[in-house]
């Protein structure tokens, strides 16, 4: 790994305490680093400043310097540099360090600015906190809370603006609960690529809305609901389902593509209300594409795999189990595994030994889409590195299993374990189905599921803990944020019962005790255990798979390394 | 003591019979000799007038335009632009308007020197867009210049050129603010920028080093080549040079526009003797001085200021002199020369009701404290005015303003707070009384509530 450049650090005093941050920190990331909060609304780290909430206004003074002879002055009575302050209060988003920069947060001067600005924000705001869908994560509760005065000196009529414009598809407008930050605006402008928000009105009447003719319906909408430091910008879905505060929170990943972007399911009793983006900045920054969010809804569909079956009928697993394990002995030398770029890597791990012991081809099904150029790649497997990694492929895989097939029909192939892939969408006819025995491991009912000999309802991703590898190598963990449903059983207990009936060497299901496994014998994972691997994850080596053509165009974070042309 | 007479440099020809605001009309006494006679100097040698000569903006800050000028960025490698600020939209105020109706060229003539002097090619007239006439009398002289060579390529025969845009604002005041306008120009909402990092000097218009000059301000250059930076110097007072236009709107016998050496004419002797004091039978009560964001002096207040012995010198609101130094420890501003009197038919209150609402009308409502701010203070004049005033009500005026000044992104909150801090704190009496003010009956020749 190369460590990136060292930044010029600079020193500055934050209420009296000395600090160095790197050249170009603004104030408020500056007083952060001594856990000194300043507050703000329109201030975002990953967008432009504007500096129009005004909530951040803090004292600056600079040391004093002879404008001659530019050397310092100095205090009579203590033989300190003097300190020229600014008589009027400085914006900390706006105001970058400089060195031997003195901060100020907590004057009287800048309690009253922090009262006034609370104040001013509230008079004209609905206060209706009790059917807020922001309540419980509200910056303008929290900072009224923090630094307002706690009564209203306002006897005047409110304003009142549009209580519920919808957006787009996907975001409700509370304009009366705005407080005109715009950081939605400076979102859809700078991130989503797609400038359609914008205020109308002047003055106190400013109103939030889409350019005339336009929605706000981009795949990165729901990152302004996440935003909107009030309750104006809502999402549609989540509106009035649930209170925040009863919300649990997990660590978890998008799996819809291999950017890997850091997610949280939000969950309460074993059911995910709503997904929001997980700042990582060399990953996802704080966004994340609509899309993914809407992943959660596969819980609990109707379609859900909930019993094992054998030859149709619900068996217990144990039963399943043991006709695949007959299956596989009976079929022995005949088997192919078809593995899944959608699970983790310690479930292709197994796979791989499953098919070692077996002896059977492993093959992966690539998904390849769009890429938007931001978070969402042309990969649309979360974990086909993984695969790579963990040796249960060699090379890309393809969209369709054309070598399965032409096997099937030359009848080198009478058994398939497919694991979590429907084999009729990728690529095998009905014929080719009927023609092998199938033991299938899945979450919803498909062609492959109802084509199978033994179904083996598993578990989504959600529902359990493993690790992907991402476009950049960068190993991740998800948590398991809600359990599965009754009858489905964890990927990796299955993966490991059929590795042991196929007369491989056992290995166990526990994550712990794999990834000891993982780390002795994957020599791109030496030393890594999955208690230890931070949430933030950790770059692999790239290097032994750099000859391959990997899909995915340049994203947010992530420029394809160049490869050289193709020989000939 | 009679009041000294005008000195007219700027106005030499504004208002004089038979002149006219064509080319020829202008040649004929004179125009463009001093473009020809910059175009021979070296461009640093003009902004070293410029300096010299003192000049302040006559926009409302006051701020020294040669060292604007000095301030400009040359190491960029980008281009320079020149601003010429005609949203001349500060009640009280009608110069600019003037000066452009009347004789465009002269404006014409120092924006081509100012923009020789400052390696500009491009300039932007942004003209308010309540100024329509304004903009096709400068359409019209630009197309007259251009034809004569005055504007356009290879003026005067040489190897410089520049053009002259003119840019028709949409009707806000917030455009009249330097950075507001530069955003408006450049198409967006005008929504003043932050400073740092957004100084038009170095990242103004389209991120480009920009001078922004007002009108009146932008005038004078073509005068200060005429007679050199030292000799302009010498007209006016030390720091406050040149000559500047009053603009007397209110309650006095002969309102108008008149033009004095800076500092030479005090209030009293403006309202009194050159507008012919007050209405028959009326008192002056108040005077706003410099536009109606400056703050109010109330008639029969004294001030004490220092000489520069040290020595205390009391000053009557009537023997301030009209500049910007005195007007400045008086706690007011010169501004931008719009001088608004009102006399003792006026109810103070009700006043600072009108104002308020234009403030809370014209707020741009980007940052926090002027958005809301301004409306409030509107909402709560508006209450007082209509029945329902409170005692405590002056207090928390006053209390609303002080949590806008110096807080907000541009200058636009001093602006609506110091009416309303200073109508407080100088007639404080008639927002106590109101109450039972209103309940009396309206004095005569009051006008209808706002």
């Amino acid at each position: 790994m190369i460590a990136p450049p060292k930044p010029d650090l600079i020193t500055v005093n934050v209420d009296g305490r000395e600090i160095a941050v790197p050249k170009g920190t603004n104030v408020i990331e500056a007083a952060r680093v001594v856990g000194v909060d300043v507050p703000f609304y329109c201030y975002h780290p990953k967008l432009s400043v504007v500096g129009n909430c005004r909530m951040c206004l803090v004292e600056i003074g600079t040391p004093a310097v002879d404008p001659v002879t530019k050397a310092p002055i100095l205090e009579p009575t203590t033989g300190r540099q003097r300190i020229n302050w600014n008589p009027r209060p400085q914006i900390g988003c706006g105001t970058s360090v400089t060195p031997g920069l003195h901060i100020r947060t907590n004057t009287p001067q800048i309690r009253d600015c922090r009262e006034g600005v609370m104040e001013f924000l509230l008079i004209n705001h609905p206060l209706d906190c009790p059917i807020c869908d922001q309540a419980g994560e509200c910056k303008l509760q929290e900072q009224s809370t923090g630094y307002g005065r706690g009564y209203s000196r306002f006897i005047e009529q409110k304003n009142v603006k549009p209580k519920r414009t919808q957006l787009g598809p996907r975001v409700t407008l509370d304009d009366e609960r705005c407080i005109l930050c715009s950081r939605c605006i400076r979102f859809c402008k700078e991130i989503a690529n797609d400038d359609v928000l914008g205020f109308i009105d002047r003055g106190s009447y400013s109103t939030l809305t889409c350019y005339p003719g336009r929605e706000l319906a981009n795949n990165y909408s729901l990152n302004t609901v996440d935003i909107c430091p009030v309750g104006a910008l809502t999402s549609t879905d989540f509106r009035f389902k649930m209170r925040v505060w009863f919300l649990k929170q997990t660590n978890s990943l998008d799996p819809e593509s291999s950017v890997g972007v850091n997610t949280v399911a939000w969950s309460r009793e074993g059911v995910i209300y709503r997904i929001t983006p997980r700042r990582h900045d060399e990953v996802n920054d704080t966004w994340m594409a609509d899309s993914g969010r809407d992943l959660y809804k596969l819980v609990g569909r109707p379609d859900r795999l909930t019993a094992s079956k054998v030859d149709g009928a619900a068996q217990p697993l144990e039963v399943a189990l043991q006709t695949a394990a007959g299956i596989l002995r009976a079929a022995a030398g005949a088997v192919a595994v078809v593995g899944s770029g959608r699970s983790s890597v310690e479930e292709q791990f197994l796979t791989a030994r499953l098919a070692a012991a077996l002896q059977a081809p492993a093959a992966l099904v690539s998904r390849v889409g769009e890429g938007d150029g931001i978070l969402l790649s042309r990969d649309r497997n979360p974990n086909v590195r993984g695969a790579l990694v963990t040796g249960l492929i060699k090379e890309l895989p393809a969209a369709r299993l054309e070598t399965l097939a032409a096997d099937i029909d030359a009848g080198r192939i009478k058994a398939v374990v497919s694991v979590g892939e429907d084999l009729a969408a990728v690529g095998l006819a009905p014929a080719q189905l009927a023609q092998v025995t199938i033991i299938h491991l899945g979450t919803h009912a498909s062609a492959t599921s109802a084509a199978a000999r033994v179904v083996i309802p598993t578990l989504l991703h959600f529902e359990k803990s493993g690790t992907f590898v991402n476009q950049q190598f960068r190993l991740q963990k998800f948590h398991r944020a809600v359990p599965g449903p009754a009858g489905a059983t964890d990927d990796r207990t299955v993966l490991a019962a059929l590795l042991a009936a196929a007369g491989g060497r056992p290995l166990p299901d526990d994550l712990t005790a794999l990834w000891e496994v993982l780390a002795t014998e994957i020599p791109a994972l030496r030393g890594i255990s999955f208690a230890n691997l931070s949430d933030s994850g950790l770059l692999l080596d790239p290097t032994p798979f750099a000859a391959l053509p990997f899909v995915e165009g340049p994203s947010l974070h992530y420029q394809p390394a160049a490869r050289p042309p193709p020989a000939g | 003591m009679p009041a000294p007479a005008q000195r007219r440099i700027i106005f030499r020809h504004v208002d004089e019979p038979g002149y006219t605001n064509d080319l020829a009309c202008y040649l004929r006494h004179g125009g463009y000799a001093m473009l020809r006679k910059a175009l021979a100097l070296a461009p640093a040698a003009i902004i070293d007038e410029v300096k010299r000569s003192g000049l302040r903006g006559r926009g409302g800050a006051g701020f020294g335009c040669g060292l604007k000028w000095t301030l400009v960025d040359r190491r960029s490698g980008k281009p320079i632009y020149l601003i010429v600020n005609a949203d001349e939209s500060e009640p009280g105020t009608f110069k600019d308007r003037h000066l452009i109706h009347q004789d465009p060229h002269q404006l014409i003539e120092s924006i081509m020197i100012t923009c020789w002097a400052n390696g500009v090619q491009q300039a932007y007239i942004y003209i308010r867009g309540e100024f329509p006439e304004g903009a096709r009398i400068l359409e019209r002289a630009i197309g007259e210049a251009r034809a004569a060579g005055f504007v356009g390529p290879n003026i005067g025969g040489s190897n410089y050129g520049c053009e002259i845009y003119v840019h028709r604002g949409a009707g806000a005041y917030i455009c009249g603010e330097e950075t507001g306008l530069i955003e408006s120009l450049e198409g967006k909402r005008p929504y003043p920028r932050i400073k740092p990092p957004f100084f038009p000097a170095v990242l103004g218009l389209y991120q480009c080093p920009t001078i922004v000059n007002n009108v009146e301000t932008l005038c004078h250059v073509k005068h200060i080549v005429e007679i050199g930076g030292g000799e302009f110097a010498k007209i006016g007072t030390p720091n406050n040079t040149g000559t500047r236009i009053y603009c007397v709107s209110g309650h006095v016998r002969r309102p108008g526009c008149y033009e004095f050496e800076v500092g030479r004419i005090t209030l009293g002797e403006l309202l009194h003797e050159v507008c012919g004091g007050p209405l028959p039978g009326r008192r002056f009560k108040a005077v706003i001085p410099g536009g109606s964001s400056a703050k109010v002096l109330r008639f029969g207040d004294t001030f004490t200021l220092k000489n520069r012995d040290g020595s205390p010198r009391p000053l009557a609101v009537e023997d301030i002199p009209m500049d910007f130094d005195t007007m400045a420890a008086c706690g007011t501003m010169g501004g931008s020369g719009g001088v608004i009197v009102m006399d003792d038919s006026v109810n103070m209150v009700e006043a600072l009701a009108n104002l308020n609402a234009f403030y809370a009308h014209e707020s741009c409502g980007q940052c926090t404290p002027c958005r809301e701010g301004s409306l409030w203070m509107k909402k709560i004049t508006h209450r007082l005015v209509h029945g329902q005033a409170r005692a405590e009500d002056g207090a928390l005026l006053k209390s609303v303003a002080d949590q806008i000044a110096g807080r907000t992104v541009c200058a636009f909150g001093e602006a609506c707070a110091w009416p309303t801090q200073s109508f407080v704190a100088k007639f404080g009496e008639e927002f106590q009384a109101y109450p039972e003010t209103k309940r009396s009956p309206r004095p005569e020749g009051a006008g209808a509530l706002v």
